[in-house]
Parts: C-alpha cells; structure tokens; sequence
C-alpha cells in the first residue's frame, strides 16, 4: 500500500513530467523554425513580393502571404466576431431553454472537430454553385466558419460562468435582459471574450486546407475582395515542398513570420484587455 | 407609501414545495424582518416580491402579491417599473462591473431619467429629512444624485476621492453599502434585503442596521435574517417561517415577548434554529 503522502509525490512528479514535456515539444518547434528560418529572413522577405525565379532561390520575398494572411485572418475573425457573440450570448439560460442550447452545443462540437479541409471542399462547391472562383472573400467566409465553433463555443464557457447572484442584482434595479447583456455580462467576461477571440485567430490564421481552393495563391497583393490571395500557412506548404534547400530554408523564415504576428496579436490584445477590464467583479 | 400583501403564496421548485399557503400583510415605512431556520423559505419569501424568482428554472408561483392594490403577478405588469419600485440587496453584495460612480448611474440611466427628473428625486430627499442637501447645481444633476445616495447609504465619505475607480476594490463591507445606494438610486418604494449583513463584519453590519433605522421614514424595508438578535435589534414586525409555513407574525415587541405558537417559542429560546 502506497501511503498518501508517496501519491501526492507520484502524482507531483507526473504533473511535473507532462508540463515538461509539453515545453520540450513547443520550445522544440520554437527552436526548429527560428534556426532555420532566421539565416534567411530579411528585410526584402517581407517588404517585396516574388520576384522571378523565387521558388528556385533567387530574389524576393513573401509580402504577398504576409498581407494575405493578415487580411484573411482578420476579415474572418471580425466575421466570427459579429456572429459569435449573439449565438454566444443567446445560448444563456433567459433567452433558450436547455434542450435547444445543448443541441446547438452537441453541433458546435461537431463543427469544431470537422477537419479543415472539408470546410475547404463545402467552401469551394458554394463558390463554384455562385460562379465564384477562388478570391479573398471566398477565404475570408470560409476561415470565418472554420473559427465560429471555436468562437461560440469559448465565448459561451466564459459568459455561463459570470455570477447568477450579479445578474440578478442588475435585473433588480429594473434592467431588461439586453441591459443587463450589454452592460453587466458582456463587461464581466470581456477578457474571456478576447482569449477565446484569440484562440479563433491563432486557429484562421494558421490554417491551410480551408484556403487552398477558397482563397487560392498569387505571387501579388490582392487589390479587390475578388482576386485571388496567398498566405503564409500555403507559403510555408509550397516553399517546403520544393527540393531547393534555399527556397526551403525560406519556408521556415514564412513560418518564423507567422508565429511572430500571432505573439503579436496576442500580446496586444491581452494589453487592451486587461484596460478594459480593470472593473471586473473577482 | 407602497402597501404589500401576500395572499395565498405557494411556492415550488420542480416537485419540491418551498412556500405553502402564506398569507401576511407586510407593513408599510417599517423594518418587516423574516426569520427562521436555514432552508425554510426566507430567501422564496424575499424573492417573490420582485419577481426575481423567475429567474431560476421550473419555478411556480401560485396565489397573490399585492403592492399597492395590484397583482404583480398579473400577466400585465409591467416587470421593470415593478423592480423600479422594489428594491433589492443581495446577501453577498455584487458590485456591477463598472466603477463606484456609474455602478450608483446605472439604475438612472437604465431607467433613462431626464435632469428634472433628477432634480425633483434629489428635490424629494431634501423635503423628507433623511439627508441634508445644498444647493441645487442644474448642470451636474448626476454628480448630484450619486453624492446623494451615497450620502444616504453612508458612504459618501469614504469614497468621495475616488468615485472613477473600480467599485470592485470597495471593501465588502463598503460594497454592500454601496449596492444599498445602487438599489436606491432608482428611487424604490421598498427594499428587499437579503441577509444583507452575513457576509459583513460588526462594524459593517451596524452601518448597515444604522443605515436601515434612518431609512425606514422613507422606504418599506423587508430583511431576511437567520440571526435572531439581529432581528430584535432592527424590527418593527416579523414573520416566522418554518419548513415553507407562516408560523406566526406580530409586531416585533408583542413577538419577542410572548410568543404564541410553540415552534416559535422553541426557536426565540434557541432550542431550534
């Protein structure tokens, strides 16, 4: 018999054994793309798009995914954004009952394990049935899909969670659900709110396969919500996918870019989040 | 002066039965203490007042409430200017997530209260010697109204420096005066008080009780309370549940001295509680 105080150390030591390997496989990945992709990052990589001859090594850079994934991922979230919110909040016990709730929920979860690219395939079929051919508005739709779940679904966690007691406390002075909505559940799970926005953006924007045939690629910046447009998470699939060390050492710098505008992203949005915030009942 | 008078209130959750058949007049521009034993209906009582209730699933409420003559348990009552009328504190005070200022606003601006209104409220406190007023300024009639409910509540002095900071960093104790001047703010009839002092220290609670004592020229003041000598101390009136019945209710004097029903007279010497 293992005496209670050997569990607590057993279990210590497992927790302990997990988180280290978790940091092991991130600071891994980490570790990977910077030391392979910092040798070919530089200036003209992000300011100018391909050139000539990029893919076999000679000059250019990835501005076009870089923009292209800038303006998908953040078309598509401010898309996710405007839809979430309402089915995140009317998922709340005063505006359905449990049944339709648990419904949506079950479908959501679906939604959520749904691999990327038949969102790609539903995506591509719509556009072809419309005549649509692959442009930023049709990756900007289909990313947004692919973030609702993740939106919904996190978002909704955090607004369950706000006190019964403080609503009630607003419904007291007179308030009607909507006041009470805007003015007291949305300001309590606002930073909630920005992580599960974030965990939305993180997902869009690294995603592949919903965009290969929704958005396309193109060597150029996109000028209209109608051409065609590149981005990173594709730049990064066709540049290593070449046999040129140069051209795949280029795809890791791609990747390095990537995971700098998603810290990025994060890390501002953490700081507007925590000024908004500072009101928030503990 | 709003008059309540339950008439029939049964009460149950799902299958459970909470209140049977209580019927009770609670007098007006007094402090009406409901006493009795965890679980036995207190909070129910409190709650059916404002209609909060229905807030929880599979609640029914049968039988009659009566303010002022009508039935707010009509179909055509209006629920927001019922909850206008009836103010309410919770047993832990929950600031809103805003700061002291707007947390006292808020209940205003909801209810969308033009500055004469305002000023005829704040008009209406200065006339009914609760609080002593100054002069009038026509162009900040908000900054006017908090300082006034404050001020009532008892904690203007406290947080006079800082009413732009978050009402979260209040005390608790401060918080619930502060959720006292909220509930005020509306300008309510009555106050529904739920054990408004059992998550406060002494010296909170006797601001609280204090605060109840002055109020009670102006408001009709209901309180929950499962702390006897708290009763003895605030009351004017006071109903005695036990396990979802009306047991007895009397002016808090006659109640506290000679008591009639047995389980009454069991719980006020302490052999149940």
């Amino acid at each position: 018999m293992l005496s209670r105080q050997g569990e607590e150390k057993i279990f210590k030591g497992l927790m302990i054994v997990s988180l280290t390997f978790v940091m092991i496989i991130l600071l891994g990945i980490i570790a990977l793309v910077v030391t392979k992709g910092a040798p070919a990052l530089n200036i003209s990589m992000i300011l100018e798009t391909p050139k000539g001859g990029y893919y076999l090594g000679k000059e250019g850079g990835i501005a076009n995914a870089i923009v292209g994934s800038i303006y998908l991922a953040f078309g598509a979230s401010i898309i996710a954004i405007l839809i979430s919110l309402p089915v995140a909040l009317s998922l709340q016990k005063e505006y359905t009952n449990k049944h339709m709730a648990n419904f949506t929920r079950l479908i959501l979860d679906v939604l959520w394990g749904t691999p990327s690219i038949v969102y790609g395939a539903f995506g591509f079929i719509v556009m072809v049935y419309f005549g649509l051919r692959a442009s930023l508005l049709g990756g900007i739709v289909v990313l947004s899909l692919l973030m609702l779940p993740i939106m919904v679904r996190s978002m909704e966690e955090i607004i369950r969670m706000v006190p019964h007691e403080l609503k009630e406390v607003s419904y007291a002075l007179g308030t009607t659900k909507l006041e009470t909505t805007i003015a007291v559940i949305l300001k309590q799970s606002l930073p909630g709110i920005i992580t599960a926005i974030l965990l939305a953006f993180g997902r869009g924007i690294g995603d592949a396969a919903s965009i290969l045939f929704t958005a396309g690629y193109t060597d150029y910046i996109p000028k209209s919500l109608f051409d065609p447009v590149a981005s990173l998470p594709l730049a990064v699939f066709f540049q290593i996918s070449t046999p040129i060390p140069e051209v795949q050492q280029r795809a890791y710098a791609s990747a390095l870019i990537l995971l700098f505008i998603v810290i990025l992203v994060s890390v501002f949005s953490r700081i507007i989040g925590k000024r908004f915030s500072r009101n928030i009942v503990r | 002066m709003s008059h309540i008078s339950l008439q029939n209130l049964s009460v149950t959750f799902g299958a459970q039965k909470i209140l049977n058949d209580i019927t009770v007049d609670i007098p007006d521009s007094r402090i009406t203490a409901i006493i009795g034993p965890s679980g036995c209906g207190k909070t129910t009582l409190l709650k059916s007042i404002n209609r909060l209730l229905e807030l929880n699933d599979d609640v029914t409420v049968n039988g009659d409430v009566l303010i002022d003559g009508t039935n707010i348990y009509d179909p055509k009552t209006d629920i927001l200017l019922l909850r206008k009328k009836v103010g309410f504190m919770s047993q832990r005070p929950y600031p809103l997530p805003m700061s002291i200022y707007d947390n006292i606003a808020f209940g205003p601006r909801v209810h969308r209260l033009t500055d004469d209104q305002i000023i005829s409220q704040i008009e209406g406190l200065k006339s009914s010697d609760v609080l002593h007023v100054d002069s009038i300024d026509k162009g900040k009639t908000m900054d006017m109204l908090v300082k006034c409910y404050l001020t009532l509540a008892g904690l203007w002095d406290e947080v006079k420096d800082r009413l732009h900071e978050p009402a979260s960093r209040l005390s608790i104790g401060q918080q619930q005066r502060l959720a006292l001047a909220r509930a005020l703010a509306v300008e309510p009839e009555v106050i529904l008080a739920d054990e408004p002092t059992s998550a406060l220290d002494p010296i909170s609670a006797q601001l609280i009780e204090r605060q109840f004592r002055l109020l009670k020229k102006r408001y009709t003041i209901v309180v929950v309370t499962h702390i006897l000598r708290q009763a003895r101390r605030v009351a004017d009136y006071v109903i005695f549940l036990y396990l979802g019945e009306l047991v007895e209710h009397g002016e808090a004097e006659v109640f506290f001295s000679s008591p009639i029903d047995k389980r009454t007279r069991a719980y006020i010497s302490g052999e149940i509680s």
